[in-house]
């Protein structure tokens, strides 16, 4: 039908347009229910400390504070996500592990009273001694976790990658480190919670994830599935920041509400979401690259080390992410990863855009770029001998059989180098260099994860004879909404206009997963474009047989909703067939497909003050297929001034655990002004079992320009620069030759 | 104590401290809820409302120092559904992800261009450099103004 023709690959208005130009969309600050109280947390100084005692200022006005501590949980006093390891709040006799850890809750009828309320409590503890860097913590003179302090380690094994080092024609070694990164969604991270009869608790919030909060719910209020009911509220941004926090604040919350019988808000001031959620792990990767006279590379050896802090959380999801991009997207007959998530007494890194393939992406690109260097080949040219195609075997034995766009986007940016620079030129006496990175991102969840996950959707049609789709991701910004609607609309062969998306509450969607791994498009979007066929052939057999006109489906839809009631169509995620996984070995199909890209940095630096500018930046990436291009631009565009950002200007300063910077005013990040025009070029290599070919664009934007700035910096200044940010003071340093 | 605002046209009367943020009143009294808080310290330019035609960080005005000005916040701007240029072509082009920001620079869009007509591309990124979007990486809300001053320069 030309509805469902025109749906895809059109940038329609976005169906969230209007609501967030307006201001009438409401985030979860925007909510006030009659009665609601306001929370806050009552955080420990301490980075590692036992805690002994809790105490309530006696000369404080207690009158109209609820106060909440560990004894006030009914179920179990844990955040649940992977090892379970993470309290709601620290009881007493129960240790400290970072600073700003929650150990105690506070609600009243001002946020001035609960501010004041929060002042008058005081912890006593007995401190223990910290572990503040990766070299400490493998160090193991103080243990944290285990025998070694390692919550995880992976190996990936290929070849002999000793015998092929020492034969290679040349190696060369490095090490990088790369800091950590605040995601700084402009929104603060913030939950509504609110108890029907005492019974049911209902939160409201800003979060990617609404099933992993039903999750670590349930358990902490020991309640039926039913009884734990999450919303997500409009939301400001998320970057991975709003996947797995969401669930203390929520807890924090419920607990409070459940405690004063009343609702209770509670939402984080910026220095105290800077201060308390998770960060991008700060990484140290060791490499060596073996490579021959003619180009060839030959052998990599890779130990990457990621600062986990103090719980668990979603380090070892994150460290297999890493080490599964470590080798690059290019054929090397042997390779060696090893890689380590280590315990620190710094609040628990986690999720953040890339989710450990920016940490082992800067590596690989610095490395390949002094291999050019020294065997004075073209940067183009020696990625283009050695780069994956189409039936070449990865580090982990997967074959790639579909979609790979490794040439077309070395060629898309070579091409656009040869048109006009459209962005500034700086001025003053400056160094210019160009920089090129090549890398690769797998969509979806890492190996069996998608097959274990069985996400789910619906598309339903409404009495009114429109269509609506109810999934579990989320619309963070990214445009998840729009994208379903124009999938959808194709999949039944309607206007996108009668096609809306469900709010993503538990009790009314079904769980599609989580809104990660850039896999809302690839995989939750096939599945909705699985659900709409399915719904369509449901409506058209029972029209065909109620002898209707079967071209208005959603009259068809009107009458069966009349006649028989509601029609819907669920489907479930399988993966495409062929796809093999051995977790305990860790060989085989990686991930379903990988989105491709290569990225152009120009930077002009000041020779006096050491500032950088951006002059040029052109990032091509291989999406599959653009459902609606200005979206897709618009991922790409963002997630490149992250990426320049982390490598450049965006730096989380740590003393003892505890972050220093926790303003915006210090802990910055880039503004229009030192935004370049970037110029994102979307390439289609179709992926066979995406929906229209798509594969996933939310990560891989953020893996490569870190590495392709440090190699301009590296061609302009003409010393190495092996870490991120590469600040004004950096390069000074480097060029003084001084090691970090 | 009473202090008497004149916001978007309309006369309010709200019992507040006359050094509450105006931020908190316009959210909080007058139940205004599209001028957003992102940082709380002048950063972020999320609550950026005008004040006599110009723009200002709402939190950093103390609510007694807004009285006998005229405030506009972005509830004023669109006339029922039908989006003023500068909100078309945010939303047509890409210019809101998340929308947090977006009010923010609804605003201060209005109020530079009335200023400024003709600025250049250049001159529309330090313009808005007083206000932080972490999803768009500013091009498509760039696009978005400079289209609009070469529709209006179309238009005169």
């Amino acid at each position: 039908m030309s509805h469902a023709a025109s749906a895809v690959g059109s940038s329609l208005p976005r169906v969230d347009g209007a609501a967030k130009v307006t201001g009438a969309a409401l985030y979860v600050d925007d909510l006030s229910p009659p009665g609601v109280l306001y929370g806050r947390t009552v955080r420990s100084p301490y980075p590692h400390a036992t805690l002994k005692g809790i105490t309530r200022d006696p000369s404080f006005d207690w009158e109209g504070v609820t106060v909440v501590t560990a004894e006030d949980v009914p179920g179990e006093n844990v955040i649940a996500l992977i090892l379970d390891d993470q309290p709601a709040l620290v009881p007493i006799g129960g240790t400290i592990r970072h600073p700003t850890e929650a150990v105690a809750l506070v609600c009243a009828e001002t946020k001035e009273r609960a501010e004041a309320a929060r002042r008058a409590i005081t912890l006593e503890v007995e401190e223990l001694p910290g572990v503040f860097s990766i070299e400490d913590s493998l160090a193991g003179e103080t243990l944290l976790h285990g025998d070694d302090n390692v919550f995880k380690r992976y190996e990936i094994h290929q070849g002999d990658v000793e015998q092929a080092l020492a034969e290679c024609d040349h190696v060369i070694e490095g090490v990088y480190t790369t800091g950590a990164q605040e995601q700084m969604y402009i929104e603060p991270q913030g939950m509504l919670a609110e108890w029907h009869d005492a019974e049911t608790c209902q939160i409201t919030g800003s979060l990617q994830c609404p099933y992993y909060v039903h999750k670590a719910l349930v358990r902490l209020l020991g309640l039926p599935a039913e009884q734990v009911i999450i919303t997500q509220a409009v939301t400001g941004g998320g970057f991975g920041g709003k996947e797995e926090y969401p669930s203390m604040i929520a807890a924090h919350a419920a607990l409070l509400a459940r405690r004063a019988g009343r609702p209770v808000k509670l939402v984080y001031e910026r220095d105290e979401d800077v201060a308390a959620t998770t960060k991008r792990h700060p990484a140290r990767t060791k490499h060596r690259l073996g490579f021959n006279r003619d180009g060839a590379l030959v052998a990599a050896d890779v130990d990457v080390v990621i600062d986990g802090g103090a719980y668990a959380t979603l380090s070892q999801v994150v460290l297999s992410r890493a080490v599964l991009h470590a080798a690059g997207p290019y054929r090397i007959p042997h390779v060696r990863i090893v890689g380590r998530a280590v315990a620190t007494n710094h609040p628990p890194h986690g999720a953040y855009r890339g989710f450990g393939a920016p940490q082992t992406t800067f590596p690989y690109e610095r490395q390949v770029q002094k291999a050019c260097a020294l065997l004075g080949r073209d940067p183009f040219e020696l990625r283009r001998q050695n780069m994956f195609v189409l039936g070449d075997t990865t580090a982990t034995g997967q074959t790639l059989k579909d979609s790979v766009g490794s040439a077309e986007v070395l060629d898309a940016v070579e091409a656009r180098l040869k048109l006009p620079a459209p962005g500034r030129t700086a001025t003053g006496e400056v160094k210019r260099g160009r920089g090129l990175a090549f890398f690769f991102h797998g969509s979806g969840f890492t190996g069996s994860g998608e097959a274990h996950l069985k996400g789910r959707a619906t598309v339903a049609a409404t009495p009114e004879g429109r269509f609506e789709v109810r999934s579990s991701s989320t619309d963070i910004g990214q445009g998840a909404t729009t994208i379903f609607v124009q999938i959808a609309a194709s999949g039944l062969g309607v206007d996108p206009a009668q096609v809306s998306v469900a709010v993503p509450s538990t009790d009314n969607v079904p769980d599609s997963g989580p809104t990660v791994a850039s896999r809302t498009c690839m995989v939750v979007g096939h599945v909705v474009e699985s659900a709409a066929r399915k719904l369509r052939k449901q409506l058209e057999a029972w029209g065909q047989a109620q002898g209707l006109d079967l071209s208005d489906l959603g009259a068809v839809a009107r009458a069966h909703h009349a006649q028989v009631g509601e029609a819907a169509a669920t489907s479930v995620y399988a993966p495409p067939p062929g796809i093999v996984w051995d977790d305990q070995t860790y060989r085989g199909d990686a991930y379903p497909c990988y989105g491709w890209a290569a990225c152009v940095v120009d930077v002009a630096v000041d020779v006096d003050t050491y500032e950088v500018t951006v002059e040029r930046c052109i990032h091509a990436i291989d999406v599959g297929k653009a459902i609606h291009p200005t979206i897709v631009e618009g991922q790409i565009e963002g997630g490149t001034l992250q990426a320049l950002g982390w490598a450049l200007w965006e730096s989380v300063a740590y003393e003892r655990g505890r972050v220093l910077n926790t303003r915006m005013t210090n802990c910055i990040i880039p503004t229009s002004i030192e935004a370049p025009e970037i110029e994102a070029l979307i390439v289609e290599v179709p992926y066979p079992h995406g929906p229209h070919g798509a594969k996933g664009v939310g990560e891989i934007p953020m893996d490569g320009p870190a590495a392709a700035v440090a190699n301009a910096l590296e061609a302009a200044l003409g010393v190495p620069l092996d870490e991120v940010p590469l600040l004004p003071e950096t390069l000074e340093r480097a060029l003084r030759g001084e090691a970090s | 104590m009473k202090l008497v605002l004149d916001v978007n046209g309309q006369r309010h009367e709200v019992d507040a401290s006359p050094m509450a943020r105006l931020l908190d009143v316009l959210r909080e009294q007058v139940r205004l809820t599209g001028t957003k808080e992102g940082c709380g310290e002048g950063e972020c330019g999320a609550c950026s409302v005008l004040i006599d035609g110009r723009p200002v960080n709402s939190c950093l005005v103390a609510a007694g120092q807004a009285q006998g000005c005229q405030i506009r916040t972005v509830e004023d701007l669109a006339q029922g559904d039908a989006l003023t240029d500068i909100q078309h072509a945010l939303v047509e082009l890409g210019g809101t992800q998340c929308g947090i920001c977006t009010p923010g620079i609804a605003v201060t869009a209005t109020a530079v261009l009335e200023e400024e007509p003709a600025p250049s591309r250049e001159r529309i990124r330090a313009l808005l450099a007083g206000n932080l979007c972490r999803c768009t990486g500013y091009q498509r809300i760039v696009d978005a103004i400079e289209r609009v001053v070469e529709e209006r320069r179309a238009r005169s």
